[in-house]
């Protein structure tokens, strides 16, 4: 297994694409941009893409979770631009919320992050008619909005509603997280991020440390370890869709 | 010899055919006119939401499409089963059916957040989707209904019709099964997952296609000032009352499976008992309007021997049908997702709360557009093609076909 | 022969004035160069290729997660946005001013962000 190897050349390659983006936008004065010069000739390889021998996943441990808190909601809504609003909340697209949850036979509460949970086995890539619903090799599951027609039919199949229908025209998208009305969408783990080498950003916000990200095919990794070692738990265990997100504390 | 009373009839009748079409020309037109302002201004100027995503139009729809279905054993009873008094009815049959699939999914098409993205949907094929078995399973039922029609109606073709009939017959069981499925593999949601559903569907079509049937029938010769032979009348009532009393035994099955797992008796409490609308529509439209009063106006020996009886019969068991739809597909989604079970759950997202739904004025103009198109291709389609049932008594009576 | 010949002078001119009468409708699209300079590839293969080039990198990005390929829409559009809009459409815009004389709708924009350093919002606590 060379996987170690290729881990580290990969976040070489994400660390030298992001210094080559990041010369690139330096604003010399304002309207004059280093850009046109690197863009012409791209001095990096493209990356290597996602690899099946990855499976990325995330540990959310709710005893560090705060009820209230929402620093990891705000900072998908600024990372993903999620910044529009709509009359009627129930319309307006939530890639990652905060669920709280309380035993009618105990005292205390959990407070929990909820969003895509990047099944093994998705229901929503099962049903989509057009195959928009895909998972990629390294198991984030995402939404090809170039053959998303619409249908809501994996809104219909997802068992956590993570996913939202686009319900009006937006402007104001992230140029790296393209996003638009008349098509489904759900958390991507940051695919983006994820891509350079980065963490999503609800893990890093988040203030506790409550969310772990990582590979869980890596026994070295801090997350596959901690699965190892720690009792964890999948949300609706029942359906066996072996998910990417597990919890720990409820 | 025409009188001239018969001649200031036919221009009646002209004036009337013309209104009608245009009625229905412009029910047509103001539905496509919302489908386009749906999806200009998106979905948010309807009442749906990420929680309620399939709205008033897919009731509609999914009516139109499980009727159509239904509507078409009218012909394959002939074709298939050899009943002769039905062979007559063949060809109305089989045009009701392309005319209301037609229309149903002129209604999906249009509800779709890109519509303008058809030919994708035509060009890529996830064949583990039931709506992508469904892109194969609907235009196959037009092209098999088409060719079907053609064997009734064109005497070159003839010999061919039980043939065709038989594909048709086979290929309508499987649509249903493909519409009941839909709804049928979907774990996520506690209305749905049950593998009841697929005949549940095919069972409904039967009552709901034999509806409509009678009711067009009913209609078309009340037009023609003929009245129906009353032994065929009495064999085609019997007929429907036995497809209601089935239907309602499937969704008794239905609703009583469900009780039986305690994790789906909250939710079959909300639909029975607590719900709000949905009781009402469920017990008042369906089980009272939809099947009860209909089954006494079939089978009660004064009922059911006045006259229009049994199209009004017809007419409640439609009625029924939007109901039971409406509490199925609207009420099975406002429930919420029980992600984690025994514990009480709020979030921003609305988790834990019972939504709801107020159908739009684009999304009720959008839905009757089908309507619209269904109505307006029936009533062109009656007028331009022989699609009158013309019973030969005599013959009937001769061969025995009458009653067996 | 003379006859062939004739023939073949009609048919190139035909072929010659074909394409100047279709046009004489619309006025040729003006299209402003932001940043003069070399592209990814010649201006030819550019206009008859961009889409295709576009397509295979979005399909090779979106499905198996290739990133910094030559080509890049965001590339194109930080590029080529008007330096007055600061974005590629909008009237003169350098992908709209040629799409609206070539009648060929755009989608890219129902999603995609058509203006050029359109700064990422930061949240509080995440590295960029």
């Amino acid at each position: 297994m060379n996987q170690p190897e290729d881990k580290s050349r990969r976040s070489f390659i994400g660390a030298a694409a992001v210094g080559v983006a990041g010369l690139g936008t330096i604003a010399l004065a304002p309207g004059l941009h280093l850009v046109e010069v690197s863009q012409a000739n791209p001095t990096s390889a493209p990356s290597q893409g996602a690899s099946s021998k990855v499976r990325w996943g995330m540990l959310i441990d709710t005893t560090k979770c705060a009820t209230g808190c929402d620093v990891c909601v705000k900072a998908c809504a600024t990372e993903n631009g999620i910044n529009e609003t709509l009359k009627d909340a129930r319309q307006g697209s939530q890639w990652i919320r905060k669920i709280d949850l309380k035993d009618p036979k105990a005292d205390h509460m959990h407070s929990l992050p909820m969003m895509c949970q990047h099944c093994a086995e998705p229901p929503c890539v099962d049903v989509c008619p057009t195959g928009a619903s895909f998972k990629r090799a390294d198991g984030i599951v995402l939404v090809d909005r170039h053959t998303c027609i619409g249908c809501r039919y994996c809104m219909m199949a997802c068992p956590y509603k993570a996913r939202s229908f686009v319900h009006q025209p937006l402007t104001e998208q992230n140029p790296e997280v393209p996003r638009g009305l008349g098509c489904v969408e759900s958390c991507t783990f940051c695919v983006h991020r994820v891509d350079k080498g980065m963490k999503p950003a609800c893990v890093e916000s988040c203030p506790e440390g409550a969310l772990t990200f990582g590979d869980l095919n890596d026994k070295n990794s801090e997350i596959a370890q901690r699965i190892a070692r720690e009792s964890s738990t999948q949300v609706r265990a029942d359906l066996k869709l072996n998910l990417g997100v597990r919890y720990q504390g409820i | 010899m025409r009188t001239e009373q018969d001649i200031r009839n036919t221009r009646e009748h002209e004036t009337l055919f013309y209104a009608l079409t245009m009625l229905g020309g412009l029910v047509t037109v103001a539905g496509l006119a919302a489908a386009l302002y749906m999806e200009h201004a998106g979905h948010v100027v309807t009442g749906m939401n990420n929680q309620v995503v399939w709205g008033l139009p897919h009731v509609f729809a999914i009516f139109l499409i499980v009727a159509a279905s239904g509507v078409l054993n009218v012909a394959s009873i002939g074709s298939v089963f050899g009943k002769v008094m039905y062979k007559a009815r063949a060809p109305l049959s089989g045009m009701l059916a392309l005319a209301m699939l037609a229309a149903g999914l002129a209604i999906i098409m249009l509800d779709l957040g890109r519509a303008d993205r058809l030919i994708v949907a035509m060009t890529h094929f996830n064949p583990t989707s039931v709506f992508g078995w469904n892109v194969i399973l609907y235009p196959g039922f037009f092209a098999i209904v088409g060719i079907y029609l053609w064997t009734l109606m064109d005497r070159q073709m003839n010999p061919y019709y039980k043939a065709a009939g038989f594909a048709a017959f086979i290929w309508r069981l499987l649509l249903t099964t493909g519409t009941g499925s839909i709804f049928g593999f979907l774990v996520a949601r506690q209305a749905y997952n049950s593998a009841v559903l697929a005949p549940m569907f095919i069972i409904l079509s039967f009552a709901w296609g034999l509806a409509v049937f009678m009711v067009v029938q009913w209609i078309m010769f009340s037009w023609n000032e003929v009245s129906l032979n009353p032994a065929i009348r009495t064999r085609m009532k019997n007929l429907l009352g036995t497809f209601i009393a089935a239907a309602f035994y499937f969704v008794m099955i239905y609703h009583l499976t469900n009780l039986y797992f305690a994790k789906q008796a909250a939710f079959e409490h909300f639909i029975l008992v607590s719900g709000g609308i949905f009781p009402i529509l469920f017990w008042g439209g369906y089980v009272i309007l939809g099947t009860l009063i209909p089954l006494i106006l079939i089978y009660h020996p004064g009922l059911s021997q006045q006259k229009g009886s049994i199209c009004l019969a017809a007419e409640l068991v439609l009625i029924g049908a939007i109901c039971l739809l409406y509490v199925f597909i609207i009420g099975g989604q406002v429930f919420p997702l029980d992600m984690f079970p025994g514990m009480i759950v709020s979030s921003s997202f609305y988790d834990g709360l019972i939504d709801s739904y107020i159908p739009s004025t684009p999304e009720i103009l959008l839905g009757l557009g089908g309507f619209g198109i269904a109505f307006t291709a029936i009533t062109v389609g009656v007028r331009v093609f022989k699609f009158m049932p013309e019973d030969d008594v005599t013959a009937l009576d001769s061969t025995g076909h009458m009653l067996d | 022969m003379a006859l062939m010949k004739r023939a073949l002078v009609g048919f190139a001119a035909v072929l010659l004035l074909a394409p100047g009468v279709s046009i004489a409708g619309a006025a040729k699209p003006v299209i402003t160069i932001e940043n003069p300079g070399e592209c990814i590839a010649p201006a030819e293969e550019m206009r008859r290729n961009h889409m295709e080039m576009l397509k295979h990198q979005r399909d090779r990005t979106m499905r198996q997660g290739i990133r910094g390929e030559k080509a890049s829409l965001n590339e194109c559009i930080n590029c080529h946005a008007s330096k007055t809009t600061g974005s590629v459409t909008g009237k003169g815009g350098f992908c709209e001013s040629c799409h609206t004389y070539a009648a060929v709708n755009l989608e890219c924009w129902d999603c995609h962000q058509p203006k050029a350093g359109k700064k990422h919002a930061e949240a509080a606590g995440v590295k960029p």
